[in-house]
C-alpha cells in the first residue's frame, strides 16, 4: 500500500533545484493557493485533518485558526527545523533531497496566515542543509517566487534560515523563539501560547518541517481528498525514519493505517529483521516515546493487528500501548540490551536538558547514573524502584515536554522489561555471559 | 472580582492576580513555598516546581481540572477556581520529590554556610524533605569564585532559580550576569568572569534563597542567630536608605534589604521594592552612620528569634538568667552566646 506524495520525485537527479521541481509540477500548488482566500487554505487544512508531523500530532488547521489577529501586529510562521530526536531523520531527508517542497509550503503557508516574514530554524547539526536550503531560498528570490509581489499576487515574502547551535531543547516550540530571538533557548511558560505571544511578542504559528511540505498536496488535491488518504484521524501520509535491525533502514513515506507487521517485515519498506534474527522490541516515534515488545507492537492488548496510526499506536494508553511521535521507528532484535538501550536514551536526556527547572535539571541526571550502575552489574532490587520512582517524580512536573521525553522511556523500560534490569541486577557476574552484553561507554559487544 | 478557593478558604483577588499571590493573601499554612518566585522581579518563577498545586476546577465556567499540577506563582486565578495545596497528596508527593531533586546536588555545608538559619532550602527540606537520602552518587561541584570584591559565588549551592540574573537584567546596568552551560552543569555566572561592578550588584545576595551567593564582608563573621536585626534608615543619594543592621554587641556585622514576611525585599509606600545601594550595604557599618528606627520584628519560629530580646523565647530565657544568676531586677541582662537554643531552656 505504497503512496507516496511528499516525497514521489525524490529519486529523480537534480529536483533540488528550482528548473527541474519547476518541470515536475513544483509551485502548482503555490499558485493556485496564491489564487485562493487565505482563510480558504486554513479551511482545506482543517478539512484535510492534517495533524502536527514533529510529534504531538495535534490538529494543524486548528493550531492555524488559533492564531491571534490584533491590527498593525506583524504574525510570523516558524518552521521547526531543529530535528534532534534520536531515531528521527525524516526531515533532512526532506530537506536535502527537495528544498523547495519546504519553501513552496512556507509561503503557501504564510499566505494562508498573513505572515510576511517566516523563519526556518534549522538544527546546528544540519549545516550542510543550511546552504541546500539558502541556495534554494535565492533560486526562489531570482524566480519572483519570495521578495514582493509574488507572482504577480501582490503578496509579499520574506524567508530566512537561521541556524541554531546544537540543542535538542531548541526542538521545543517555545525554546526555538527564545533562541530566534537571539537569547538563550529555555523554554517559556506556557500560557501563553505562541499563537498569541510568539516570536518577539507577536503570534506565530511553529510546525515542524515535514507539516509545511504537507501543506502543498494538501492545496493541489484539495482538503477532502487528502483527508480520504489514511485511517481515520489519521489522515495522509508520513515520512518514518526506519532505522535498528532491520535489512533496509532509511526513510518511508508510508499511507498512515499500513500494518505495523507489514511495515516491519515487507520487502517494501523495512524487509525484516537483519540477519534473520527475531524482533525484541520497537520504539515507534523517536526515542521519547514509550518502547514496546514483540506482542505489543504487532498486535495491540486486545488483539487487534497495531496499525501505524496515531490511534492504533495509541490504543490501550501508556500501560500497552504507545506514540506515533515524529515516526522514529527503531527496531530492535532479539540480542539487543534493553538496559544498555535505556542508558544510551537517558545520557542523551541528561545532556541536553536545559536546567531550567528542576525536576528536569536534577532528575534526568540522577536516572542516568542509576541506570549506569545497574548497568555496571552494582545495582540493587531497590534501585530498579528508585528509578521508576525517579522517573514518575519528573514527569509531569516540568515547565516542556523534555522532561516527559525523559521519562516515558524510563517507565516503559521498566514496564515491559523489568526482568531484564534484575537480571542485571542479580547476576552480576553472569553479564558478561549473557548475550545481550555490551561493555558500558563502548559500543561494540564483547 | 474573581473568587478562588484555595484548600477551602476562599478569598476575593484582584484580576490577574497568580495562585500564589491569592495564598499569600490569605496567609498561614496554605501558602506554597516559593524558591525562584520573586514579587519585585518581573518574570521570575516557574523553574523550582515548589510550589506546584493542583486545580481541582479551573474556573467557574469551565469546571474541568487542570491536567498536570501547575506552579502557583504563574498560574492566574479565575473566578470560580478550586486550588489544593496542602490538602492533596498528589502535591505534597511531587513538592517531595522537587525538594529531593534540589538537594541531590546540594553540598549539605549548612554548618560552614553564612546562610544558615535564613535559608530557604532548609526550610524547605524541614518541611517537605524527606529523612534520607537516596542518592549515592558524587555531587556536582565547583570551586568558589569571587565575583567582585564584596560577593562570593559558591556554585555548588545554587539552585539556579535565576534571581540573580533577573536582578541583574531589571536593577542593574547592562548584561553582566547570567547562565552558563546546561542542565546540570548549568553556572551562574559573570561576563567571562569578570566581576560585577555596579552599585546595585549587591542585591543579589538579598534574592539568593540560598548560600550561593554571600556577602564577603560578613563572611564567617557570625551564625545569623547570634545578630540582632534592627530597622534602620540614612539619608542614601542613590537608594531608599532603608535597610536592616545586623548587630553582634555594639558592631555592625552586616546591612541588608528589609525583608518581608515572605523573605523578599520589602515594598516601599510607593510600591516599589527598596533595593538598597552597595555603598550602604557594604561602606556604612557604624551605628553613627545609621537613624535607628525600631527593632525588627522576627517571627517567633524562626531561629534568628532565638537571639531576640523582643521574641517570648528571649523574655522566657531572660527571666531564667534572672532567677539562676539572682540578678537585681530590672537589670538588662546581654544575651551570651552559644546558650541560645531555646531548647535548653
Amino acid at each position: 500500500m505504497s503512496r507516496k506524495i511528499l516525497i514521489k520525485n525524490d529519486h529523480i537527479p537534480g529536483i533540488n533545484t528550482l528548473e527541474v521541481y519547476q518541470k515536475y509540477g513544483g509551485y502548482e500548488g503555490l499558485k493556485k493557493a496564491l489564487g485562493m482566500a487565505p482563510d480558504a487554505i486554513v479551511e482545506e487544512v482543517k478539512k484535510s485533518g492534517l495533524r502536527g508531523r514533529g510529534g504531538a500530532g495535534f490538529p494543524t488547521g486548528m493550531k492555524w485558526s488559533f492564531l491571534a489577529k490584533p491590527e498593525g501586529v506583524p504574525r510570523y510562521l516558524v518552521c521547526n527545523a531543529d530535528e534532534s530526536e534520536p531515531g528521527t531523520f525524516k526531515d533532512r531527508y526532506l530537506m536535502e533531497r527537495i528544498p523547495h517542497l519546504l519553501i513552496e509550503g512556507m509561503i503557501a503557508s504564510s499566505f494562508a496566515l498573513g505572515a510576511r516574514t517566516s523563519y526556518i530554524y534549522i538544527r546546528g547539526e544540519y549545516f550542510y542543509i543550511l546552504r541546500i536550503l539558502e541556495k534554494a531560498i535565492d533560486e526562489a528570490y531570482a524566480a519572483g517566487l519570495l521578495g514582493e509581489n509574488i507572482l504577480g499576487s501582490g503578496f509579499d515574502h520574506d524567508c530566512y534560515v537561521q541556524i541554531g547551535a546544537g540543542a535538542y531543547i531548541c526542538g521545543e516550540e517555545t525554546a526555538l523563539l527564545e533562541s530566534l530571538e537571539g537569547k538563550r533557548g529555555n523554554p517559556r511558560l506556557k500560557p501563553p501560547f505562541p499563537a498569541v505571544k510568539g516570536l518577539w511578542d507577536c503570534p506565530t504559528v511553529v510546525n515542524n518541517v515535514e507539516t509545511i511540505a504537507a501543506v502543498v498536496p494538501i492545496i493541489e488535491m484539495g482538503g477532502d481528498a487528502y483527508a480520504g488518504i489514511g485511517i481515520g484521524k489519521s489522515t495522509g501520509t508520513k515520512l518514518i525514519s526506519a532505522s535498528g535491525h532491520i535489512n533496509k533502514p532509511g526513510v518511508y513515506e508510508i499511507e498512515l493505517g499500513v500494518p505495523v507487521e507489514e511495515f516491519i517485515y515487507s520487502d517494501e519498506y523495512c524487509g525484516g529483521i537483519r540477519n534473520g534474527k527475531d524482533l525484541k522490541a520497537v520504539v515507534a516515534g523517536g526515542s521519547s516515546v514509550p518502547i514496546l515488545p514483540k506482542h505489543l507492537i504487532l498486535k495491540t492488548a486486545t488483539g487487534e493487528p497495531r496499525l501505524m496510526s496515531y490511534e492504533s499506536l495509541g490504543d490501550g494508553g501508556f500501560a500497552t500501548g504507545t506514540m506515533l511521535g515524529s515516526g522514529g521507528f527503531i527496531v530492535m532484535d532479539e540480542d539487543t540490551s534493553i538496559v544498555r538501550n535505556l542508558y544510551t536514551f537517558a545520557r542523551f536526556y541528561h545532556h541536553e536538558s536545559c536546567g531550567q527547572c528542576s525536576p528536569c535539571r536534577e532528575g534526568t541526571g540522577w536516572m542516568e547514573r542509576i541506570i549506569q550502575k545497574i548497568l555496571a552489574g552494582k545495582g540493587t532490587l531497590a534501585d530498579i524502584d528508585l528509578l521508576w520512582d525517579v522517573q514518575s517524580k519528573i514527569e509531569g512536573k516540568t515547565i516542556c515536554p523534555l522532561g516527559e521525553a525523559a521519562a516515558w522511556p524510563v517507565a516503559a523500560a521498566i514496564r515491559h522489561f523489568r526482568h531484564e534490569f534484575e537480571e542485571y541486577v542479580t547476576r552480576p557476574e553472569g553479564i558478561r555471559e549473557v548475550r545481550h552484553y555490551y561493555r558500558v561507554n563502548r559500543l561494540e559487544t564483547v | 472580582m474573581p473568587l478562588v478557593t484555595i484548600d477551602d478558604f476562599q478569598i476575593e483577588v484582584p484580576e490577574g492576580t497568580t495562585i500564589l499571590n491569592a495564598a499569600r493573601m490569605i496567609g498561614g499554612d496554605l501558602v506554597p513555598p516559593a524558591m525562584c518566585y520573586y514579587s519585585s522581579l518581573k518574570g521570575s518563577g516557574g523553574y523550582c516546581r515548589t510550589c506546584l498545586v493542583k486545580v481541582e476546577q479551573g474556573s467557574a465556567k469551565d469546571p474541568r481540572p487542570m491536567p498536570k499540577l501547575v506552579p502557583s506563582c504563574r498560574t492566574t486565578v479565575m473566578d470560580g477556581m478550586v486550588v489544593r495545596n496542602e490538602t492533596s497528596p498528589e502535591v505534597i508527593e511531587a513538592r517531595a520529590g522537587v525538594t529531593e531533586f534540589l538537594l541531590i546536588n546540594h553540598p549539605l555545608d549548612c554548618p560552614v554556610c553564612d546562610q544558615a538559619g535564613e535559608c530557604k532550602l532548609q526550610d524547605l527540606g524541614y518541611e517537605h524533605g524527606k529523612l534520607d537520602t537516596r542518592s549515592e552518587f558524587r555531587r556536582r561541584t565547583f570551586e568558589p569564585i569571587d565575583i567582585g570584591d564584596k560577593i562570593k559565588l559558591h556554585m555548588n549551592r545554587c539552585i539556579l532559580c535565576y534571581r540573580c540574573v533577573k536582578v541583574c537584567e531589571q536593577i542593574t546596568d547592562g548584561r553582566v550576569h547570567g547562565v552558563i552551560g546546561r542542565g546540570d552543569h548549568a553556572e551562574i555566572s559573570t561576563y567571562i568572569e569578570q566581576a560585577i561592578d555596579n552599585d546595585f550588584s549587591g542585591n543579589v545576595i538579598d534574592v539568593c534563597p540560598v548560600g550561593a551567593l554571600t556577602d564577603r564582608t560578613f563572611r564567617f563573621k557570625s551564625r545569623v542567630w547570634y545578630t540582632k536585626p534592627v530597622e534602620a534608615h540614612r539619608h542614601c543619594e542613590k537608594c531608599c536608605g532603608k535597610v536592616r543592621l545586623w548587630y553582634k554587641g555594639e558592631e555592625i556585622l552586616r546591612v541588608t534589604a528589609r525583608k518581608d514576611e515572605f523573605d523578599e525585599v520589602a515594598k516601599l509606600e510607593n510600591g516599589e521594592a527598596g533595593w538598597i545601594c552597595n555603598e550602604c550595604r557594604f561602606e556604612k557599618k557604624h551605628t553613627n552612620d545609621w537613624v535607628i528606627d525600631e527593632i525588627t520584628h522576627v517571627d517567633r519560629h524562626s531561629v534568628i528569634s532565638a537571639n531576640h530580646y523582643e521574641s517570648d523565647e528571649g523574655e522566657r530565657f531572660e527571666e531564667k538568667q534572672l532567677e539562676t544568676a539572682a540578678l537585681p531586677h530590672g537589670d538588662k541582662v546581654t544575651l551570651g552566646e552559644g546558650a541560645l537554643n531555646p531548647n535548653n531552656i
